[in-house]
């Protein structure tokens, strides 16, 4: 059982992780606009090669 | 307005999937009033209307960035705002045009700082979410390992397990509780007991009593209860402030629709243009034809005549010249106005109106919401019940840790996870609903006391009817083709009315337009006269329900023109829907009694008075009240506004006036047979809440129990608390599982 003195600081670190770039998504405002952002990813702007 | 204004947009205009027609050009409306500049970038916000997909919102963006100078141009689909920064000599005047000229609705927006406090706090409710939410999954995971192993796990093991909960839960309380704590603190200090001193009295004393379990060896600890719990409660608290600031953003940006300017007149004459809430009182203002007056103003110069129906109710033009007074929504129809502005409070019809405004809100804020009820019986329950608890478990001869244990356990268990998400999810899902529907809501609680409704009272002019007036059928073709050659030159609502009968076509020669009378010209060299039978040289007349005008060609018999306000178009079915329901239907107008009759029979309507002024209106809903009825009114003039505020729910449409918007609970766009689905949602909802209620309660009957007779383990209570919520969400989701309309 000792493998869980390395697995438990392992899982905090992964979910601090998680949690640290949750609280950047939401300090820099990506979920202000969710319907745009659900479209923008749509919105081609490259121009036509030809 | 222009021609250019009335003449429908070019095909292809608008939002490209066809989810939100194209939108009429703004009225003429000064832009450079509302530009932010700072170190040589022009800043502008816009409010636009009808862009609903990606499409919309590359077409936008993409002209935006085409303008000379412009740098950045974002569109936020969510709430229809647009950024647009630059530098360099272009014109925010053009920047919207280039918006309209696409097809959008568009207009200036000012950003308030109460917004910008909002949407701070739902972004710390939603980091205070993310971080119980993580503690919770965290916890849960060393929590779990110590329920599996129970009776197998060695007591070192199980203690470093607990330290670590205690270690996570430490900081992720402190900081995720802060909103409970401090709202709870706010309670206590000014002697009040809500929702939040339960709550922290139970993590705070939980997290003790956890520790001190965990020092001491014991077997139980509560650090993933009182972390859960949080989580559960901040789900709720976001959703509620969430909503609270789309109802709030919805309100600001009706308000934005009316962000118009004037023209100000300086000492030399010269005419500036300002935004409306930069008028001062004494300013002298220019109102031009077919302008909307935005503040009172004397008349002190000039001779015309204005349209009123938004004020009175009247749907007539009235004659004025120097020396009468102007309300806001008074629509010039003929010739230019010069007027002084005066405060608002100076006038008596005014000061009365915004006292019943007032009056209304004062009654509305009293209004017990049925969280704030539920809560109010729920507080005290479960305080006697925890010291009970404690007090009989000493009885009985247990040790003071035990009891406590069990006492703690009770306040977990009981803590209102199910009933903080009652009402918001709820509110969330009706409220959503109702949006799609195109109905904004302006409180949490309008829903409550919309479902209360069961008599509606609508005003007649503009809300029932289209508020201008239309042609009978009567005149011949040919007579009528020659009225309309003297109409095409007016901008009176009765020439209006000939000309949209008609059709564009030549104006006649020479047209004089006399205010008050009517309008002189020549038809291939005869004199023609339309307006007052006293105009055409006619001095008795028969009486007729409707406007009318005369139309005397050179030497002929004068013919007759007779108008109506139209019905819209669904109003009559609109009406027997509401009827079809139970719910009693009155008109009450400021109109003149024959309009009104007309209307109220061809509608169905068998209640209805008419020459009502504002005062009157508000204590016919007094008298409606004694009779024990929760009356719903709808209504769009400044006349209705008191009426609005003062009447147990109120609604207005669209058009309405900024002041009669603000004053009502909800503004519905299009027809009004969403005044019955809004009416439908709002049942449901409250149903929904209160069977939401009833769940929570239920799930409290068997908990108790089991918690006071001390068999509550942290597993138990971890299933209870999740499960009760689950359930509550659920059932809230309902409102919106099917596709129909409303």
């Amino acid at each position: 059982m000792q493998i869980i003195v390395y697995l438990i600081p392992v899982a905090l670190f992964l979910g601090s992780l998680g949690l640290i770039a949750f609280m950047w998504s939401v300090r820099t405002g990506q979920y202000d606009d969710p319907d745009g952002a659900a479209h923008r990813i749509l919105v081609d702007e490259d121009r036509p090669l030809l | 307005m222009t021609a250019a204004a009335s003449s429908p947009p070019p095909l292809g205009d608008g939002c490209p999937s066809g989810l939100a027609p194209p939108s009429d050009p703004d009225r003429a409306s000064n832009y450079n009033a509302f530009v932010r500049t700072a170190s040589g970038t022009h800043k502008l916000s816009l409010n636009v209307t009808g862009a609903k997909c990606g499409g919309c919102m590359s077409k936008i963006e993409a002209a935006m960035m085409a303008l000379p100078g412009v740098q950045i141009a974002r569109l936020n689909l969510s709430n229809g705002r647009l950024e647009v920064a630059w530098t360099g000599p272009l014109d925010a005047d053009d920047v919207a045009q280039g918006v309209a000229s696409l097809g959008y609705g568009v207009s200036a927006f000012s950003t308030s700082s109460a917004e910008a406090q909002k949407q701070k706090e739902e972004r710390g409710l939603l980091v205070a979410m993310g971080v119980a939410g993580f503690a919770a999954a965290n916890i849960m995971l060393l929590s779990v390992s110590v329920w599996a192993g129970y009776g197998e796990m060695g007591e070192m093991t199980r203690r470093t397990l607990h330290a670590l909960s205690g270690v996570i839960a430490l900081p992720a309380i402190a900081y995720a509780g802060r909103p409970f704590f401090k709202s709870a603190f706010q309670a206590l200090k000014h002697r009040n007991v809500n929702m939040d001193v339960p709550i922290s009295l139970a993590v705070t004393l939980a997290f003790c009593v956890s520790v001190y379990e965990t020092i001491t060896g014991g077997e139980h600890a509560y650090f993933d209860a009182c972390v859960m719990l949080l989580f559960f409660l901040l789900i709720g608290r976001f959703l509620d402030a969430r909503l609270r600031r789309r109802a709030y953003a919805a309100a600001h940006d009706l308000a934005a629709m009316q962000n118009k300017t004037v023209h100000r007149l300086d000492e030399t004459g010269a005419s500036q243009v300002v935004r409306s809430d930069e008028v001062a009182t004494g300013d002298r203002l220019l109102l031009a034809p077919g302008e909307r007056a935005v503040v009172e103003i004397e008349i002190v110069d000039g001779h015309s005549d204005v349209d009123e129906s938004l004020v009175t109710g009247e749907s007539l033009p009235r004659d004025v010249s120097v020396g009468m007074t102007l309300y806001a929504g008074t629509v010039n129809l003929s010739r230019s106005l010069i007027g002084r502005a005066i405060a608002p409070t100076q006038e008596s019809l005014l000061s009365d109106i915004a006292d019943m405004v007032e009056l209304g809100e004062q009654k509305r804020s009293h209004y017990r919401r049925i969280a704030d009820k539920a809560v109010s019986l729920y507080v005290p329950f479960v305080h006697s019940v925890a010291v009970c608890a404690f007090l009989g478990w000493l009885l009985v001869g247990a040790s003071v840790r035990d009891a406590i244990l069990v006492a703690v356990a009770t306040l977990i268990i009981t803590c209102p996870c199910a009933l903080a998400l009652a009402a918001p999810v709820v509110q969330v899902v009706a409220s959503g609903r109702l949006f799609k529907n195109g109905v904004f809501l302006k409180s949490g609680d309008a829903l409550e006391r919309l479902a209360d409704v069961d008599y509606v009272v609508f005003d007649k002019t503009g809300t029932l009817t289209l508020g201008t007036p239309s042609l009978k059928d009567g005149p011949a073709p040919d007579v009528l083709a020659q009225a309309a050659q003297l109409a095409r030159a007016s901008r009176h609502p009765l020439s209006r009315a000939i000309v949209a009968a008609v059709g564009a076509g030549p104006i006649a020669s020479n047209v004089v337009e006399e205010i008050g009378q009517g309008l002189e010209a020549e038809i291939e060299s005869v004199v023609c006269r339309l307006g007052s039978p006293a105009w055409v040289g006619l001095s008795d007349v028969p009486e007729v329900s409707g406007p009318s005008l005369w139309f005397k060609h050179g030497e002929s018999e004068p013919v007759q023109f007779q108008f109506e306000d139209q019905a819209r178009e669904d109003a009559r079915t609109g009406i027997d829907k509401l009827k079809a329901a139970g719910l009693g239907v009155e008109i009450l107008s400021g109109d003149r009694p024959a309009a009104v009759s007309d209307m109220a029979e061809r509608l169905g309507v068998e209640q209805w008075s008419a020459q009502a002024s504002p005062i009157d209106k508000a204590k016919r809903l007094e008298v409606l009240k004694a009779h024990g009825h929760k009356v719903l009114m709808v209504g769009d003039g400044l006349n209705d506004a008191g009426a609005l505020a003062l009447a147990h729910a109120a609604l207005a449409p669209g058009g309405a006036l900024d002041i009669s918007q603000s004053a009502s609970d909800a503004v519905y766009s299009g027809s009004l047979s969403a005044i019955d689905g809004i009416l439908r949602v709002s049942k449901r909802a409250k149903r929904a809440m209160l069977q939401n209620f009833g769940l929570a309660a239920a799930y409290n009957m068997i908990a108790v129990p089991i918690a006071v007779t001390g068999h509550v383990t942290p597993l138990i209570a971890a299933i209870a608390m999740s499960a009760s919520s689950l359930i509550v969400t659920l059932n809230a989701l309902r409102i919106g599982a099917n596709n129909r309309e409303f």
